[in-house]
């Protein structure tokens, strides 16, 4: 094993302070963490907690409503990142929106979306627009292209999310962050550096290999025993500190900050992304005259609790039994980055 | 300029056009002696017999490395050879799609009629029908063989025992990245060739090495982690895996990384998992490694008396975690 990693395994495991609590997150943390077993080698003192950043899971019932509402009523071509398929809505899914007929394409970017608006100029397509700063520029760019091309069948419905003010609302949850690789590398070190000198909360940017997560954990571990708010990148390979300004610039061309609900943890302020006014004729909402849907998650799922670590998703009733990847109640079980399939998946209890 | 020759519905009428068919493709490729014109052939065959049928739908029809009349071979020979049987005859029924080029028909029968001699298995008897434009998806072939289980041959998925070891015969998971990729436009370029070969040789070179193997299993849809989770639970056992020693083409790993798939899922149609006692495993592995489609084995972990029915994975940590199993929908029409 490559001496970084062995060092940065034995910090790990001899650690003996006072428990500390770390909360990953970004879902491809989770699922790499659970890949590699890393919980399986963490000391008694040390709790990872698998939070918000898996866009499938943070997704309200009321979005999936307006999709399947968009399909059936409206009748539109759904185009949408596969995971989505299976979220559960408040009456059903997409995928059971499928079987009564709605007509749902998936497509790997949205950009795959717009192509498929100009082949079909016959229906009008709706993209999902789900994601975090690292997907939500090429949605932009995707509404760009279709205004470029004045496409008249193509519209967005925006779920976008940004995570500073997520980070403010998490804040009791844990001791310190490990901040998603990929969403740093677009904003850069500036919002993380604030929250560690504003005392709000200590984190680490973190990549996505072994020896990348094992070396942020053991930043975490070393720096917290000096007692004082901290914030180091740990994966400057990838994450400049001004991040990638052509990204937030595009993002700033097309969308601006809004109220945004995410599941379980109810609005945040300004906390998402929608369209900017000279943009409005591609908002979904604004295009179909959507009115304005409160959707009733299952009572029995806690998703929310386990979003900000206050159950594990074992502690909820219905996993395992109810709920499973096959046939999840809850969104954190849908996606291979939520934290409930990973647990399923891996056998945790 | 000439225009292209096509199947029509005439070919599949029994008529003119139909024997037509059957005396240019499919006798010119698959001719030998007990290939029949009656209704069926006649064969003598002494013995025990194993026998096996296989569907084959794949899409596209052609893929680096192979077709779907080189995989229509390639599956059903291996399903035999899994057994210890030497493939001896096949049919094959061919369902083709209105308008399908004359010429892609003849270079799929003649991938079949090449890849069926190395295998070293006659085809005797076939079937073709020509479904309207839009029933079927190009060309589906179904095929049907026959071998004969070589004297002190015996193996099963429910035979895994405690103590003995697991090895791939081939790197896991080309044939389905290989799919992956001519299929869905993904914008990734590698160079990734399906594994799709006979393995009668392979598995006639491990049982001149030693009759003791326990199971013998072609690793196609779900690849080996399916496999293995079928193994452990045919024969409650449980299976553990060194992560660090299973072979993955470093494109395949490339690509996987990126699209966030486990080589372990994907399909091999070239591979074969193989289980026998610990003190076979290495006499075993030089054999696979003078072989022309086994020289990249390896032996991935062992059969275990604990956590039976659960595949166990050493990662890269020394740590030690399920594999997870797949559900929902793989990638569908690998084969």
């Amino acid at each position: 094993m490559d001496e970084q990693k062995k060092s940065a395994l034995e910090i790990i495991k001899s650690y003996d302070g006072p428990k500390l609590r770390i909360m990953e997150v970004c879902g491809t943390h989770t699922h790499e963490i659970f890949r590699l077993g890393i919980r399986k080698i963490l000391p008694k003192n040390i709790e990872l907690i698998s939070g918000p950043g898996c866009p499938v899971c943070v997704t309200p019932v009321g979005f999936i409503d307006e999709a399947v509402l968009l399909a059936l009523e409206h009748h539109v071509t759904i185009c949408t990142f596969g995971d989505l398929i299976r979220v559960p809505g408040t009456k059903m899914s997409l995928a059971g929106a499928r079987t009564e007929g709605a007509k749902i394409q998936v497509v790997y970017t949205p950009l795959d979306a717009v192509d498929y608006a100009a082949e079909h100029p016959e229906e009008q397509v709706v993209f999902l627009s789900v994601g975090f700063e690292t997907t939500t520029p090429s949605s932009c760019l995707a509404v760009k292209n279709a205004k470029l091309q004045q496409l008249d069948n193509f519209s967005i419905l925006t779920a976008n999310k940004t995570m500073p003010n997520a980070y403010q609302a998490l804040k009791g949850s844990a001791d310190a962050f490990l901040y998603p690789g990929h969403v740093n590398a677009i904003t850069g070190e500036e919002e993380c550096q604030k929250l560690a000198n504003d005392g709000v909360i200590s984190g680490v940017i973190a990549g996505f290999t072994a020896k990348e997560l094992l070396t942020a954990l053991a930043v975490i571990i070393e720096k917290s025993k000096t007692g004082r708010p901290y914030f180091v990148n740990c994966y400057p390979r990838v994450v400049r500190s001004y991040g990638n300004p052509a990204a937030r610039k595009v993002i700033a061309e097309v969308m601006e900050a809004c109220d945004s609900e995410w599941r379980g943890l109810g609005v945040i302020p300004m906390s998402g992304m929608k369209l900017k006014e000279a943009y409005k004729d591609y908002d979904a909402r604004i295009k179909f005259e959507l009115p304005e849907i409160k959707g009733k998650p299952n009572p029995a799922c806690r998703c929310g609790d386990v979003l900000q670590g206050k159950c594990k998703p074992s502690d909820c009733k219905v996993f395992g039994k109810g709920c499973t990847p096959q046939h999840p109640v809850g969104a954190c079980m849908v996606s291979n980055e939520g934290s409930c399939s990973a647990y399923y998946q891996y056998g945790m209890e | 300029m000439k225009s292209e020759k096509k199947v029509t519905l005439a070919h599949g009428a029994g008529g003119k056009q139909t024997s037509e068919l059957i005396k240019q493709v499919f006798q010119a490729h698959f001719s030998n002696p007990e290939f029949t014109a009656d209704d069926a052939a006649v064969l003598h065959v002494d013995g025990k017999i194993a026998m096996s049928t296989d569907g084959f739908i794949v899409s596209p029809y052609e893929f680096n490395g192979g077709n779907i009349g080189k995989l229509s071979i390639c599956g059903t020979v291996n399903d035999l050879a899994c057994m210890g049987a030497k493939p001896l005859y096949m049919t094959c029924s061919f369902i083709i799609e209105e308008g399908f080029s004359m010429d892609k028909l003849e270079e799929i029968v003649s991938y079949m009629e090449k890849t069926a001699k190395e295998a070293g298995v006659k085809i005797v008897a076939g079937d073709t029908k020509v479904a309207g434009k839009g029933q079927v998806d190009n060309i589906f072939i179904t095929t049907t063989g026959i071998g004969k289980i070589i004297e002190g041959a015996d193996t099963s998925g429910a035979y895994a025992k405690p103590g003995d070891k697991i090895i791939v015969t081939g790197d896991v998971g080309r044939h389905g990245c290989t799919i992956l990729l001519a299929r869905e436009n993904l914008g990734i370029e590698a160079d990734i060739k399906s594994d799709c070969a006979p393995l009668w040789g392979t598995v006639e070179a491990m049982l001149n090495t030693t009759k003791d193997i326990h199971v013998i299993r072609d690793a196609t849809r779900g690849g080996v982690g399916t496999v293995l989770y079928e193994i452990a639970a045919e024969s409650s056992v449980g299976v553990k895996l060194d992560s660090s020693a299973i072979p993955v083409d470093p494109a395949v790993k490339g690509v996987c990384g990126m699209l966030g798939l486990d080589p372990l899922y994907l399909a091999n149609e070239g591979t074969l998992v193989v289980i026998a006692p610990a003190d076979q495993a290495d006499a075993l592995l030089e054999t696979l490694h003078q072989g022309k489609y086994s020289k990249n084995a390896a032996i991935i972990g062992e059969i275990t008396d604990t956590m039976a029915g659960k595949v166990v994975v050493t990662t890269e940590i020394g740590a030690e975690t399920l594999l997870p199993q797949p559900g929902g929908e793989l990638l569908p029409r690998i084969c």
